[in-house]
């Protein structure tokens, strides 16, 4: 039985669809990085599965209990990482994990905390105040608050947003961690790297729907091919780069100052000019693709 | 898993404790002064100069014992109004509890009762200033945190469903200055009831500080045989609210 299933699901917000008959299965044991622009849908689909939003239309099955009627059930099974620090500033690193401890049912509270400060590596920091901790830190003591009850699946709601990247890397050696030890993980981020780098499988999500899954290297192979050819220049350049390959036949997309021209491997010659920079294509390839936004 | 789990209660609770550790000494330094404030203004300033005795009351005593009703206002709904709104929008920590395997109505039912435990002691703090300033200490004055703690938590359950009602923190302004203050100003705190108009006494009986004025009263001079009707006022009145609030905290905080 799958860790998660969506089938259908519907979740409005007056005129506003938020996600539009999302199917998804999350099988057990996998990362399945939920991967999207801003206003995907991506944290609706989050608060669906803990409960904390209803959907309009559709089943969800979390861990084997339905949704919403067996919510409080599914919530004691899984771990939540939230995309906003909603720690509590006044009260002490280890109180703030006892709380959590006692909330999801533990009964050694004491070992429990002893243990999420020791994955958190905030032992030496345990009676200090939140306020006191840098802000990766307070990251990866959110982490080790979701996962004081040892949870079969965990939800990590864009848990490296706004970190600066040496941060971000200590987080992703903590959900790391949790892969190798057989955790269902269900990541949302609008981050290329983190998905390519912790997720099993991508699921690419805009406008509230699953537009293309995989593991990163099928989607990049599928979608984008094996080469992708990027030039720099002023802006009539790339429009003459850009119109030149696309006479050919060739997906050409915006990559900042320059284009990025997909599929670089099937290009004749001459629509490839001299000056352009050959790289493997990329999942950021296929994203932009898939959702015409702009990669982080 | 059941409704109304006492694991998930005293969670939330836990939460509540360990973060009144770290402001207990301001909340409880304002509830002692308060009282005593009010004592050297009202009970001792017009006590000893305009009012001597009121009800039969010596009018540090009257005032004393009122007083009770006025710290257990301000200090449930007004915590629960802001403390509510500010967890809810700002802090985002209903979020967080809600993402463990707690529910809304144990959410609003744990700070309900933490607001309460804490109300039914600081409700006590005026009586136990007033006898600094000759009020006599009685046996059923034991029984004034019970009367104060059920009190806060129609209060608590107030301003919860106050703090789920509202869209920006400033439009709080309305409802002390409408709701709460008329309140506290009808208790008869500070005067007696039957010397308003017929219409007003009528009101006052409606009100949920008044009936814990009289009830204070009771308890520090003699109990009356009306006190566990206005007890059972005050459980309905706590018992309706507390529905209120968790029906308005649930379309608050599930979308």
């Amino acid at each position: 039985m799958p860790a998660i299933e969506l089938k259908g699901v519907v979740k409005r917000f007056g005129d506003i669809t938020a996600v539009d008959g999302l199917d998804l299965d999350v099988p057990r044991g996998i990362c399945l990085g939920l991967l999207g622009p801003n206003g995907a849908g991506k944290s609706t689909t989050m608060r669906l599965l803990t409960g904390q939003a209803i959907a309009d239309e559709g089943s969800l099955r979390v861990l084997g209990h339905e949704l919403p009627a067996e919510a409080k059930e599914a919530r004691a099974e899984m771990g939540v990482v939230p995309q906003l620090d909603n720690l509590d500033v006044d009260v002490s690193v280890q109180d703030n994990l006892a709380v959590f401890a006692r909330l999801y049912r533990v009964k050694d509270v004491r070992a429990a905390v002893d243990k999420g400060l020791a994955l958190a590596r905030l032992t030496d920091r345990r009676t200090d105040s939140v306020d006191q901790l840098s802000g990766g830190m307070r990251r990866r003591l959110l982490l080790a608050r979701g996962l004081m009850h040892e949870p079969a699946l965990m939800l990590l709601d864009e848990p490296t947003v706004g970190l600066d990247p040496q941060i971000r890397t200590q987080l992703w050696s903590l959900v790391d961690l949790l892969r190798s030890q057989g955790v269902t993980i269900l990541m949302s981020t609008h981050y290329i790297e983190e998905a390519q780098r912790l997720a099993d499988e991508v699921a690419v999500m805009t406008h509230g729907k699953i537009i293309a899954r995989g593991k990163p290297g099928e989607l990049i192979a599928k979608y984008a091919g094996r080469e992708t050819a990027e030039v720099y220049g002023p802006p009539e350049r790339l429009a003459e780069v850009r119109a030149g390959a696309e006479a050919q036949g060739l997906t050409v997309r915006p990559a900042g100052p320059a284009v990025a021209i997909v599929g670089a491997e099937r290009a004749s010659d001459g629509a490839i000019p001299p000056e352009a920079v050959r790289r493997a294509a990329s999942l950021e390839d296929v994203f932009v693709l898939l959702t015409g936004e702009e990669a982080e | 898993m059941r409704r109304l789990e006492p694991a998930a209660i005293t969670g939330v609770m836990s939460r509540e404790v360990a973060n009144f550790r770290s402001f207990w000494k301001s909340a409880t330094f304002s509830s002692v002064l308060e009282p005593a404030i009010y004592l050297l203004a009202f009970g001792v300033g017009l006590g000893s100069t305009i009012v001597k005795k009121v009800d039969g009351l010596d009018y540090v005593e009257f005032v004393g014992t009122g007083m009770v009703a006025t710290a257990v206002i301000f200090s449930s709904a007004l915590p629960a109004m802001f403390g509510s709104f500010v967890k809810e929008r700002f802090q985002r920590t209903y979020d967080a509890i809600l993402a463990a395997p707690v529910d809304v109505e144990e959410l609003v039912t744990a700070e309900m009762l933490w607001i309460g435990i804490r109300s039914g002691i600081y409700g006590c703090f005026p009586l136990l200033v007033s006898m600094l300033f000759g009020l006599d200490p009685a046996p059923g004055m034991l029984i004034v945190p019970l009367y104060a703690f059920i009190t806060a938590l129609g209060f608590a359950a107030f301003g919860i469903a106050t703090a789920a009602s509202v869209a920006k923190i400033d439009q709080f302004s309305y409802v002390t200055t409408l709701v709460i203050t008329p309140l506290f100003l009808v208790a008869g705190t500070f005067f007696p009831i039957d010397q308003l108009p017929e219409g007003f006494q009528i009101a006052a009986q409606f009100n949920p500080l008044h009936q814990l004025v009289v009830l204070v009263r009771h308890a520090c001079f003699g109990f009356e045989a009306t006190d566990p009707l206005r007890l059972a006022g005050l459980m309905v009145f706590a018992l309706v609210l507390w529905r209120e609030a968790v029906r308005r905290m649930s379309k608050r905080l599930i979308d």
